[in-house]
């Protein structure tokens, strides 16, 4: 049952995917609509999964590889349909939607074979660090997915070309306030991961920081997005520059996130 | 009963000409009146524009109609027939009539394909027509009919889209960085015409500011005074871009006045808020290299006007599907003109049959003594016999066929509809 919705999600996100790429080439009515239901069909089937494995497991679904990239996935498009719904944003799926799709799809291949959980990570702690880590993440994947629309349109602009996906893209102000809020939403939570984190690892191992790579990446990564947040308030870094870090601040969650499923190793075991 | 279309265009007449045939202000009224009197016109309307003046009659005789259009115009006018031979007055009647009114309610026909304008002038004429009590059934229906096909090619078509005039192509490149223009200020380098074409532009769409910095401040006072905005010298031009959103550069200096460090230093000061700079001058005025600045979008005037053509032909395009539209839309008003023609037909011929009924009813009666419901058994066949007797040529003349006036024609003749009884 879990497992079936799950496929059934899947599906339903590779029919969105093929509209919102198709809607790219050709501006319809019905594309962009169809990509929205596909994904909100998938969606509900991707929450009967998560719920059924939340009861499944007796915790946030978060402790083997499936699990975890399957939540992420989740976050994503539920950050995506309110946004979607709140500003209507023109091709805002064909950007968004294939992040999630691959999410998804990557999960959908990754074991699931769970190991029943140490005395130290069954904690009230698992909920809260997990929640914040992946709900921020999903809010920066966002933010880099319209920093990367804000990068197409700046490059249209820049060099006079004026047909098609530019007039169907928001204008550059609105991409740039919208995934600065984003950030301004996914940074605190982010920081509330770091913190959450270090002082569930003083509890249950007596460090606050132990050198694992998901830590140093994450910090690495909150340098970035504390770079992206603060030059913007002082020194006016706006739009391009804070467009390019954005992106590369993804990334190095998504570096974070693949070592983590990869490695397997330290606090951060599946 | 046809409608006819007499009028001159833009592509038709030049504006000396244009304007001595315009029927505007007061020529209007009894321009009209003086239409609708002429022999053979039932229904007149007048619609007159700077691009075009045409006459709408209901006739039901066009070439008559046409010599007493074409005296009427030029005793009107006090202008010598000559001037309206040859190609400056052209007539459309039948189709082709209303084919042209919805062409030109849909601005088909105008200079600047798929400009708004027009269809408000269209019903302005019709409203001054319908209020002066010069149109009936047939123009009533024909402008609605044009209003409406208009709003169907308005919105089925992107014919409206896309702006085909340079400074309206600035304004729409300026949304599309700045999500709306409100609160924005745009500073106007030199003021001369093509700058306060622009400026107008941008204030119709919402500019919170507008600043001139010209070299003769007195220009610059004058031209800020009609925006309620504020004139600097010059020289500040460099403070002022520090307040600025939009820049529109028109000084006519034969040389670069804004250079790439002036807009990076500004940049700096900015914060880096975006800023759109617009140079309308030939030789350009600021420097192309501006445009690798980040945050900085610069258009001079060759790309607005690639911009422009691009749209031109994108209008082009949906005008095509407009026609089809038009097309369609002139066959079902033609549908409903045969309708409405065959209607006094079908009348007079049931109107005849009842006369004949009642009459023979009436002397047979007279002659013969029956009881009430022998005389309604009579009565009862009389009117049955009639009915299966007209039902095949009134089914006839409401069927949609090609040759209904000769159909019409054949069953006033057969009947004898004209002759009475």
């Amino acid at each position: 049952m879990g497992a079936l919705s799950f496929q059934i999600a899947l599906f339903f996100y590779l029919l969105a995917m093929l509209a919102a790429f198709f809607d790219l080439f050709k501006s319809t009515r019905i594309l962009p609509k169809a990509a929205y239901m596909f994904v909100i069909v998938g969606f509900l089937f991707h929450t009967t999964n998560v719920v059924y494995s939340w009861f499944a497991d007796g915790h946030i679904p978060i402790v083997n590889a499936h699990e975890a990239t399957s939540f992420f996935a989740w976050c994503v498009f539920l950050l995506f349909l309110l946004l979607e719904y709140s500003y209507k944003l023109g091709l805002l799926g064909s950007f968004i939607i294939p992040i999630g799709f691959a999410l998804t799809l990557v999960s959908s291949v990754l074991s699931s074979a769970s190991k029943p959980l140490t005395p130290q990570l069954r904690s009230y702690w698992l909920g809260i660090h997990t929640f914040f880590a992946f709900m921020s993440s999903a809010a920066f994947a966002l933010a880099a997915g319209l920093a990367f629309m804000y990068l197409v349109q700046e490059h249209h602009l820049k060099r006079k070309r004026l047909g098609g996906l530019f007039e169907r893209l928001p204008s550059l102000q609105r991409l740039d306030e919208i995934s600065y809020r984003l950030i301004t939403m996914g940074f605190p939570l982010f920081t509330l991961a770091i913190i959450s984190g270090s002082i569930w690892a003083d509890n249950a191992w007596g460090s606050y920081l132990s050198w694992e790579p998901i830590q140093v990446w994450s910090i690495i990564t909150w340098l970035i997005f504390a770079v992206v947040f603060h030059s913007r308030l002082l020194a006016g870094w706006r739009g391009r520059r804070a467009a390019v870090l954005s992106i590369i601040g993804f990334a190095t969650i998504i570096i974070a996130f693949a070592g983590l499923a990869l490695l397997q190793k330290g606090q951060h075991i599946f | 009963m046809k409608v006819l279309v007499a009028g001159l265009n833009h592509k038709s007449a030049d504006v000396e000409v244009r304007e001595k045939l315009a029927f505007s202000g007061d020529k209007l009224a009894p321009g009209l009146q003086g239409l609708k009197d002429l022999p053979g016109v039932k229904e007149a309307a007048i619609l007159s524009t700077c691009n075009r003046v045409e006459l709408y009659a209901h006739v039901s005789d066009p070439d008559g109609a046409k010599r007493e259009i074409k005296r009427f115009i030029s005793s009107f006018h006090s202008i010598p027939a000559g001037l309206l031979e040859g190609k400056t007055l052209y007539f459309h009647s039948g189709p082709d009539a209303i084919r042209h009114v919805f062409r030109v309610a849909s601005s088909l026909d105008s200079m600047v394909l798929g400009e708004p304008q027009i269809l408000g002038q269209v019903k302005a004429a019709f409203e001054f027509a319908l209020e002066k009590k010069a149109t009936g059934v047939l123009l009533n229906r024909l402008m609605k009919k044009a209003i409406s096909v208009a709003k169907r090619v308005r919105t089925e078509t992107r014919i409206a889209e896309n702006a085909v005039s340079i400074s309206f192509a600035a304004v729409e490149l300026a949304k599309k960085i700045f999500t709306d223009l409100a609160g924005k200020t745009v500073l106007l380098l030199g003021a001369g015409e093509m700058a306060e074409l622009a400026a107008r532009h941008f204030m119709a769409s919402g500019v919170k500011e507008i600043v001139v910095a010209n070299r003769t401040l007195a220009r610059g006072q004058e031209l800020a005074s009609e925006f309620e905005g504020k004139a600097v010298p010059f020289d500040e031009f460099k403070d002022e871009m520090l307040h600025a959103d939009i820049v529109l550069c028109s000084t006519g200096a034969p040389d670069y006045v804004v250079l790439k460090p002036d807009v990076h230093a500004a940049m700096g000061k900015r914060k880096q808020r975006p800023l759109f700079l617009i140079d309308i001058s030939v030789p350009r005025n600021i420097d192309p290299q501006v445009n690798s600045l980040d945050n900085v979008y610069l258009y001079d005037v060759d790309d607005l006007q690639t911009v422009v053509d691009s749209n031109r032909s994108e209008r082009r395009k949906e005008a095509d599907k407009a026609e089809m539209i038009v097309s369609e839309e002139v066959e079902t008003f033609e549908r409903w003109l045969d309708c409405l023609q065959s209607v006094p037909a079908i009348v007079s011929l049931r109107q005849r049959a009842e006369e004949i009924r009642k009459c023979e009813v009436q002397k047979m009666l007279n002659k013969t003594d029956l009881d009430e419901k022998e005389r309604k058994a009579v009565e009862l066949m009389a009117s049955s016999i009639v009915n299966k007797l007209i039902h095949p040529p009134t089914a006839a003349l409401k069927e949609d066929t090609g040759d209904r006036d000769q159909l019409i024609a054949m069953i006033i003749k057969l009947y004898g509809l004209n002759g009475g009884c």
